[in-house]
C-alpha cells in the first residue's frame, strides 16, 4: 500500500511510471523507486527462497546490510531490491537458493 | 512513577508534579497544560514562549515550570513541543462546555464542526467531541493543532480523538 | 593515488557535520557514502528533534539533513555517492570502491592525512521460532519504507522493543496508516521517553511490559504473533501466551556500532554494553587510539542525532586544527562549547549512563 498523503512528508509528486516484470508479470513502479518498494506497494512480500529448506524470505535490515531481500535481476542474482533502483523493462525473479549469473 | 509502567501520566501523577494549573486559574480562561515530567535535555517550549511563561532555565533537563499568571493560553507552545506533550484547555467556553486543543499530526485531519470521539490518555474514548478549529499553517511546521468542545467534566481527562478513517485526498 | 586531506567515511549527521567544519575553514575533504543519497538516518526522522533550541531542537530530521547536504556542497566538500570504503590500510590509506558517473566501478587508493569513521551503527536481531518469515523486520527497514519509500510494510504491526526507536517508529507507522496492534518490552518498564510511550498511548497501542514473543505464525509470511508473559528472571511464563492478528513484527532491540574499519586499523575497542557493544576509544578531540584516525556518532557509541552532530563538528575542528587552518586559541574556545552541549545533551536519567561510559572511554583511550 502506497502512502500517497502524509501529514509530514506531504502528496507524493512522483508521476513518472515504469514497468517492470517480476516472475513474468508486468507491475508499475514510481521511476527511481528502490525495487522492494515497488514488489511492496504491488503485495509482494516474498524475495527469495532458502538453499537448503526452501523456506520464503523478504526484507529485513531494508539498507542492504543483510541480503536477506536478493533477487534475481536482468539475470543477475543476489542483487539487494532494498537499495536497488528500478529501471524500465527491469525482469525481476524470485531468487531460489544460490544462482548462477546468466546474462 | 506509575508513567515508566503504563505509558501515560495518571492526573494525580501531574498534579504532584505542578503540571495543573490552579482551578482559580482554569476559571480565568485559557490556559496550557504542559505534560512533561521527566528530565530529558529539552528547551523548545521555552523558546517558544513570548510572554516567558515557560521556565526551564539550566540545566535544560529541567522539567518546565509554567507561570500560570503569564500564560494567556495563545497554544504556540503546541506544535513547538517535539513530545507532542502540551495542551490548551478553556474552561469557560460556555457554561457545560470546555475546549482542548491538541497537536494532531495524523491524516485525514478533521472537519470543522464535525462530531468526533475523544479520547483519554489512555486511548479510550471517553466522550464525543465537536470540532471547533483546526490550524495547520506553515509555522506550526506539520504539528496541526486541533480544538474540540468537550463536556467541562472531561476536561481532565480528554486529549486527543481517536484516528479517522483515511480518506483520498486531504 | 589520489591525495586528499581529509577523508570522511559515512555521510550521515556526525560525518557531514565533520566534513563541514573542516571543509568551510579550508581543508580539501573528500566524504565517501555507500548510498544513493547522503543524510544517513536523517531523512527517516520525519519527527521534531530534542536538545537545545539554540542548536536545532524542534527542527525535524529531514530538515536538518537537507540543510546539511547544502552546507557540504557550498563549503566544497567533495562527496562520492554509492562508493563503498573496503579498507585502510597502512598510513592512512583508504581503499575505495568507487561507482562513477557512468555506473562503472573503479577500485581507487586515497592518501589521506586525516580519516574520520563515521560509519553508524547496525540494528540488532531478536531470534524467535519464525523469525524469518517474510514480514519480520527491523524496526529501521520499517521506517525506511514509509519515510522514505513512500510504502506500507504491512497494516497490522507489533513492534518488539519500547525504547525510543520502537515507540518512535510506532507513531510514524501510524501517520503512515498502519495500525499497530502492540508493542512488546521484555523489562517490566518501558525504555523511552514517556511522551514518545504518551503519544502511542493516546492512540490506543497497548504497551506490554514484562512480555517476549515466542513464536511468528504464517505459512509464506507473518500471519500471527504469540507472545507471553516473562517473570523477574526473563523467563517465558507457559500458560500466559497472548495470539496478536498482526502481519509485520518489527524489531527494536537496540543498534550495535559498525566498527570493522576501526578494528582493521588496530584502534582500541572496549566493550561497552551502555554505548552498544564493541566501542573504538577515542580522547577529547574524537581521536582514536591511533593518530590521525577520528571517530564520530554511533560508530564511537549508540546515542542520538544530536550527540553525532556535535561529535562531529567536534572532530571538524581538531581536524582543522591539526591541519593548521584555526589557530590553538579558536579551536580551544569552539572544542569548549561543544563539550558544553555534549554534556547537556547527556544529562539526566536518560543520559546518565551515557554519559559515564563516555568518560571512561576518555580516560581509556591513550595513543598507540
Amino acid at each position: 500500500m502506497r502512502v500517497d498523503n502524509h501529514v509530514i512528508l506531504g502528496k507524493d509528486e512522483r508521476k513518472e511510471i515504469v514497468e517492470i516484470q517480476v516472475d513474468g508479470k508486468t507491475i508499475h513502479a514510481k521511476k527511481g523507486e528502490m525495487i522492494i518498494a515497488a514488489l511492496m506497494a504491488n503485495g509482494i512480500r516474498i524475495n527469495r527462497y532458502t538453499v537448503k529448506k526452501k523456506e520464503p524470505r523478504g526484507i529485513f535490515c531494508g539498507i542492504g546490510q543483510c541480503t536477506d531481500c536478493v533477487m534475481v535481476v536482468n539475470g543477475k542474482p543476489n542483487v539487494r531490491t532494498c537499495i536497488t533502483p528500478v529501471e524500465d523493462r527491469m525482469i525481476i525473479k524470485t531468487q531460489y537458493g544460490v544462482e548462477r549469473s546468466n546474462g | 512513577m506509575v508513567l515508566r509502567e503504563i505509558g501515560y501520566l495518571t492526573k494525580k501523577e501531574l498534579v504532584d508534579s505542578n503540571c495543573y494549573p490552579s482551578e482559580e486559574r482554569f476559571n480565568k480562561g485559557l490556559v496550557v497544560i504542559i505534560e512533561c515530567t521527566e528530565e530529558i535535555p529539552c528547551n523548545p517550549c521555552e523558546a517558544a514562549c513570548k510572554f516567558k511563561a515557560i521556565k526551564i532555565g539550566k540545566p535544560i533537563t529541567n522539567v518546565p515550570i509554567l507561570d500560570e499568571d503569564l500564560c494567556i493560553g495563545c497554544g504556540v507552545c503546541i506544535a513547538k513541543c517535539p513530545g507532542l506533550a502540551i495542551f490548551v484547555i478553556d474552561k469557560t467556553y460556555s457554561d457545560n462546555e470546555g475546549l482542548i486543543s491538541f497537536p494532531y499530526e495524523y491524516l485525514p485531519l478533521p472537519l470543522i464542526g464535525s462530531i468526533v470521539k475523544a479520547v483519554n490518555r489512555e486511548g479510550k474514548v471517553v466522550s464525543s467531541g465537536k470540532v471547533i478549529k483546526v490550524l495547520n499553517n506553515k509555522s506550526l511546521d506539520r504539528t496541526p493543532v486541533v480544538t474540540i468542545a468537550v463536556p467541562k467534566e472531561k476536561l481532565d481527562e480528554v486529549r486527543g480523538i481517536e484516528k479517522l478513517e483515511s480518506k483520498d485526498s486531504k | 593515488m589520489i591525495e586528499k586531506e581529509v577523508v570522511v567515511i559515512g555521510g550521515g549527521p556526525s560525518g557531514l557535520s565533520a566534513a563541514v567544519e573542516a571543509a568551510k575553514r579550508g581543508a580539501e575533504v573528500l566524504l565517501v557514502d555507500e548510498n544513493l543519497r547522503a543524510g544517513g538516518q536523517l531523512f527517516k526522522q520525519i519527527h521534531k528533534f530534542f536538545g537545545s533550541s539554540a542548536h536545532k531542537a524542534g527542527v525535524r530530521g529531514i530538515d536538518i539533513a537537507t540543510e546539511l547536504l547544502e552546507q557540504a556542497r557550498e563549503c566544497g566538500v567533495e562527496v562520492w555517492l554509492n562508493s563503498v570504503v573496503v579498507g585502510l590500510f597502512n598510513e592512512r590509506k583508504v581503499a575505495i570502491k568507487r561507482t562513477l558517473t557512468d555506473n562503472s566501478e573503479k577500485l581507487e587508493i586515497v592518501q589521506a592525512k586525516k580519516i574520520v569513521i563515521a560509519t553508524g551503527a547496525s540494528e540488532n536481531a531478536v531470534r524467535f521460532r519464525g523469525w524469518t518469515l517474510p514480514g519480520v523486520m527491523g524496526a529501521g527497514a520499517a521506517k525506511t519504507m514509509t519515510n522514505v519509500n513512500r510504502v506500507l510494510p504491512g497494516k497490522r504491526i507489533l513492534m518488539i522493543g519500547s525504547g525510543n526507536v520502537g515507540l518512535i517508529v510506532s507513531y510514524q507507522l501510524m501517520q503512515a496508516g498502519a495500525k499497530v496492534v502492540g508493542v512488546i518490552e521484555a523489562a517490566p518498564q518501558i525504555g523511552g521517553y514517556g511522551v514518545h510511550a504518551a503519544k502511542i498511548r493516546r492512540a490506543g497501542v497497548p504497551i506490554y511490559t514484562s512480555h517476549t514473543i515466542r513464536e511468528a505464525i504464517g505459512s509464506k509470511s507473518v500471519e500471527k504473533a504469540v507472545i507471553c508473559e516473562v517473570n523477574d528472571k526473563w523467563q517465558p511464563i507457559t500458560g500466559t501466551e497472548k495470539i496478536l492478528e498482526v502481519d509485520t513484527i518489527t524489531i527494536a532491540a537496540g543498534l550495535k556500532p559498525l566498527i570493522e574499519l576501526a578494528m582493521m586499523y588496530n584502534c582500541k575497542c572496549s566493550f561497552i554494553p551502555q554505548l552498544g557493544g564493541w566501542i573504538p576509544l577515542h580522547d577529547e578531540n574524537m581521536e582514536s587510539t591511533i593518530s590521525g584516525i577520528y571517530l564520530v556518532g554511533d560508530a564511537t557509541g549508540v546515542e542520538e542525532a544530536n550527540t553525532a552532530l556535535e561529535e562531529g563538528r567536534l572532530a571538524g575542528i581538531a581536524i582543522a586544527e591539526a591541519l593548521e587552518y584555526i589557530s590553538l586559541e579558536n579551536a580551544r574556545k569552539l572544542k569548549k562549547e561543544i563539550w558544553q552541549r555534549l554534556n547537556e545533551l547527556r544529562m539526566g536519567p536518560f543520559g546518565e549512563a551515557r554519559m559515564l561510559a563516555k568518560n571512561n572511554i576518555l580516560t581509556g583511550c591513550k595513543k598507540q
